[in-house]
């Protein structure tokens, strides 16, 4: 055998799994295309650009900062995530340019200001969606009623604005929940197929189904407590697509099972208060935001027992 | 018959790739090397001092070093000739640096001579084995073991007349044979069991007779369903099915880690830093059962081992090598390197093995197994927070925040959680999407702390 000449080194393991970042974020952003589908249905070819101009932006946006930063451009796709996530949470008639400036936004500042793909402490889509709507209150409150193809929709009320009047029969108001018939964000208002995606992601395991059990739980308990039907408060506003695609975010959410059980109740908490006393009809954008900036607390407090842990005996 | 209780395992574990390409090829004793290289410290303890000099003539299987330190093995020349020279040696594993004796080979390999009590290969009265051991005192058993250099061949290489001698406030009431072999690509183990049953088991009746337990369990994973079922038979036939229980256990990694391993057959947990017999149990290795053996009954000294050459390997193989053999020899014998241009060389498995640039290093008393890998390029991303770590890890650790903190410089935090506790199977590295080289940041920050410390 020649000596020497090609024998490097490496690392144990030298063997490595191989389920990369990229392949979990083209997972999520496989799953996310069921939500995309029921926004391109019911509110129109509009939702097409909407989601182009944000990914496209968002995208562009990482590319760009990445160069000023003098550090490697990897498509892992996670600018994709974000991108196309906060299309689904955005009105479906809001102008292209604000998007583009929202998708910037969640990815320039949210992003890449606190270190880029892992540093960041709130999750970008939801921290853009939250700046559009500080800048544009006007803009991010107008909702059109489906099915509505042309551009010039009529306006009405999402379900938990205080102007919504449900249908008289129940059966069928929670059926348009259900299937997503109803006014709301390009991509909320189907909770049946934000579910199918969800399953998606539960089967292969990308997310743990603490946090969303527990947040939508307890917003159903909360709901229940306030006199509310927990029923609509679950299928209604962006609960589902929060629970389950954004509360979720790794790198935004506690890593230990019992800190997960804790930040979904926190976040269930949360949404109902700001549902129900603040003036403002929908809670789970904040609610998240806030859950977001705990997560290194409770990463910090909430540990797990070693194996063979013990605990100190007086007189050992 | 059902002699074989099934077992899960009691931890996540992860379901590797196995790639036990050589698992079927029965093993081939490799001749006589020209010359081996022998370092003085090839197991935990205190290192070796030689006791021949340079231009001594030595019979394979005689004492060339010793130590008077209780936990020490001393060390044998697995051929015979003349040691020609002293030379120092790099432990990979430590980065220590060693004397080493190169004993050129005669040519004739006399062996010192070996005083056989019994021959388990040929005869069938088994009783007769079992009042031989039984004439023979724990003492001299455990001196005979210590005699002969034996220590745990799974690759800790901990002295084993130590191991089966503990203080006398631990009651041992479990003796645990492990044949797990969970890391993907070693068949040593798997081999030792198929071709030397018989002295495995009467080894482990030996091994029985120092530390007295009420539970003898003999774990393998159900992968090695040949090795299960030929064990079964001669546990039968033998006559130990009264003191003998076989585990079937599913395969897991990483099953054959000592703590994993109590855990899953007794449900008891080893406690943080503590050692096997802190919960009554003690584990060896099947190749230590046979060395054991070899040891009390042939008094023949451990001077070759069971080594499996695989890999990116032009023809695999099990080989039966003398200690001091070097591993570009092993690599040769096996037709050399298959392919590709850049490649590491193992000593161990995948998950734990140590890479080495120095190919003329020499199988020890813990090399298991010599596998070549094409080298991959593997570039380190940011952690994302997946805690895919946390949820893999068998000693229920927190290895992402290890990254994070021994990148800013913050090896103390490390240990309020635990770090000490890791056992370095690599389950964590395997998993992690980001590819970081979450072991190797481990590893430094275990090696600082131990610096800083003393």
């Amino acid at each position: 055998m020649e000596k020497g000449n090609n024998i490097l080194i490496s690392h144990a393991p030298h063997i490595w799994g191989g389920f990369s970042t990229k392949k979990i974020m083209y997972i999520v952003v496989a799953a996310l295309l069921f939500p995309t589908a029921s926004g391109i249905y019911f509110f129109g070819y509009y939702a097409i650009f909407i989601i182009l101009v944000s990914i496209i932006t968002a995208v562009l946006t990482e590319f760009v900062i990445k160069k000023l930063r003098k550090k490697k451009f990897i498509m892992d796709g996670s600018a994709v995530v974000t991108g196309l996530l906060l299309a689904l949470i955005l009105p479906p008639r809001l102008p292209l340019w604000i998007v583009a400036l929202g998708a910037f936004f969640s990815i320039a500042v949210v992003k890449e200001a606190f270190g880029g793909l892992g540093y960041n402490i709130f999750n970008p889509a939801l921290g853009g969606r939250a700046f559009l709507s500080a800048c544009f209150p006007k803009e991010m409150t107008t909702w059109v009623l489906p099915p509505h193809f042309s551009y010039d929709a009529v306006t009405g009320a999402t379900p938990l604005s205080g102007s919504f009047i449900p249908q008289a029969d129940k059966l069928s108001l929670y059926k348009d929940l259900f299937f997503g018939n109803i006014g709301g964000s390009l991509g909320e208002t189907s909770a049946m197929l934000i579910l199918i995606g969800a399953a998606i992601l539960l089967l292969l395991r990308i997310i743990d189904w603490k946090i969303p059990v527990f947040y939508i739980g307890t917003v159903a308990l909360g709901s229940l407590l306030m006199d509310k039907d927990p029923l609509f408060q679950v299928l209604a506003g962006g609960l589902m697509i929060g629970a389950f695609f954004m509360a979720t975010d790794y790198a935004t959410s506690p890593v230990t099972g019992n800190g997960r059980i804790i930040f979904g109740v926190g976040l269930g908490i949360l949404t109902v208060l700001i549902r129900n006393f603040s003036n403002m009809p929908e809670g789970v954008c904040f609610s998240i935001l806030i859950m977001n900036a705990f997560t290194p607390l409770i990463d910090k407090y909430v540990r797990i027992k070693p194996f063979g842990f013990q605990k100190k005996k007086k007189n050992a | 018959m059902g002699i074989v209780i099934k077992k899960k395992s009691a931890f996540k574990g992860l379901l590797l790739p196995e790639n036990k390409i050589t698992a079927k090829k029965p093993a081939e004793i490799l001749s006589v090397p020209e010359k081996v290289t022998i370092p003085l410290q090839q197991s935990i303890g205190a290192q070796c001092e030689f006791i021949v000099k340079r231009g001594d003539t030595v019979k394979a299987g005689q004492k060339i070093a010793d130590s008077a330190s209780y936990v020490s093995a001393p060390i044998h020349a697995s051929i015979s000739g003349k040691v020609s020279k002293i030379i120092k040696a790099v432990n990979p594993v430590t980065s220590a640096i060693m004397d080493a004796a190169v004993i050129e080979s005669d040519g004739q390999d006399r062996w010192v001579e070996l005083k056989k009590l019994f021959d388990i290969k040929k005869s069938d009265d088994f009783s007769g084995f079992k009042k031989i051991v039984d004439s023979i005192g724990k003492k001299e058993i455990l001196k005979k073991i210590r005699e002969a250099g034996v220590v745990g061949l799974g690759g800790a290489t901990f002295p084993t007349h130590v191991k089966l001698n503990p203080p006398p406030d631990k009651k041992i009431d479990t003796l645990i044979l492990n044949g797990c072999e969970c890391e993907p690509f070693i068949t040593s183990d798997h081999r030792i069991m198929l071709e030397y049953g018989r002295q495995v088991l009467a080894g482990l009746y030996i091994i029985s007779r120092t530390v007295t337990p009420e539970n003898i369990y003999i774990a393998i994973e159900d992968n090695k369903e040949d090795a299960i079922r030929y064990l079964e038979e001669l546990i039968i036939k033998m006559g130990f099915s009264s003191i003998f229980k076989l585990v079937s256990l599913k395969s897991r990694y990483p099953m054959g880690a000592e703590k994993t391993l109590i855990k899953t057959i007794t449900g008891r947990s080893v406690p943080v830093g503590g050692l096997p017999m802190d919960v009554g149990a003690i584990v060896n290795n099947v190749a230590t059962a046979k060395s054991v053996y070899e040891a009390v009954i042939e008094s023949r000294p451990l001077v070759d081992r069971m080594v499996t050459v695989t890999g990116a390997i032009k023809n695999p193989k099990n080989l039966l090598a003398r200690l001091g053999t070097t591993i570009s020899c092993l690599i040769d014998r096996c037709g050399g390197v298959s392919s590709g241009t850049n490649y590491i060389i193992i000593i161990g498995g995948p998950m734990m093995g140590i890479s080495i640039v120095d190919i003329d290093f020499p199988v020890t008393k813990g090399t298991n197994c010599v596998l070549v890998k094409e080298s991959k390029v593997q570039i380190e991303q940011n952690c994302i927070n997946c805690g895919r770590c946390v949820d893999i890890c068998p000693m229920n650790l927190m290895p992402l925040t290890y990254v994070r903190n021994i990148k800013r410089g913050n090896f103390e935090v490390c240990r309020e959680y635990y770090i000490e506790n890791c056992i370095e199977c690599g389950s964590c590295a395997y998993v992690c999407p980001a590819n970081i080289p979450i072991v190797g940041y481990i590893k430094t920050c275990k090696s600082t702390i131990a610096k800083n410390k003393g």
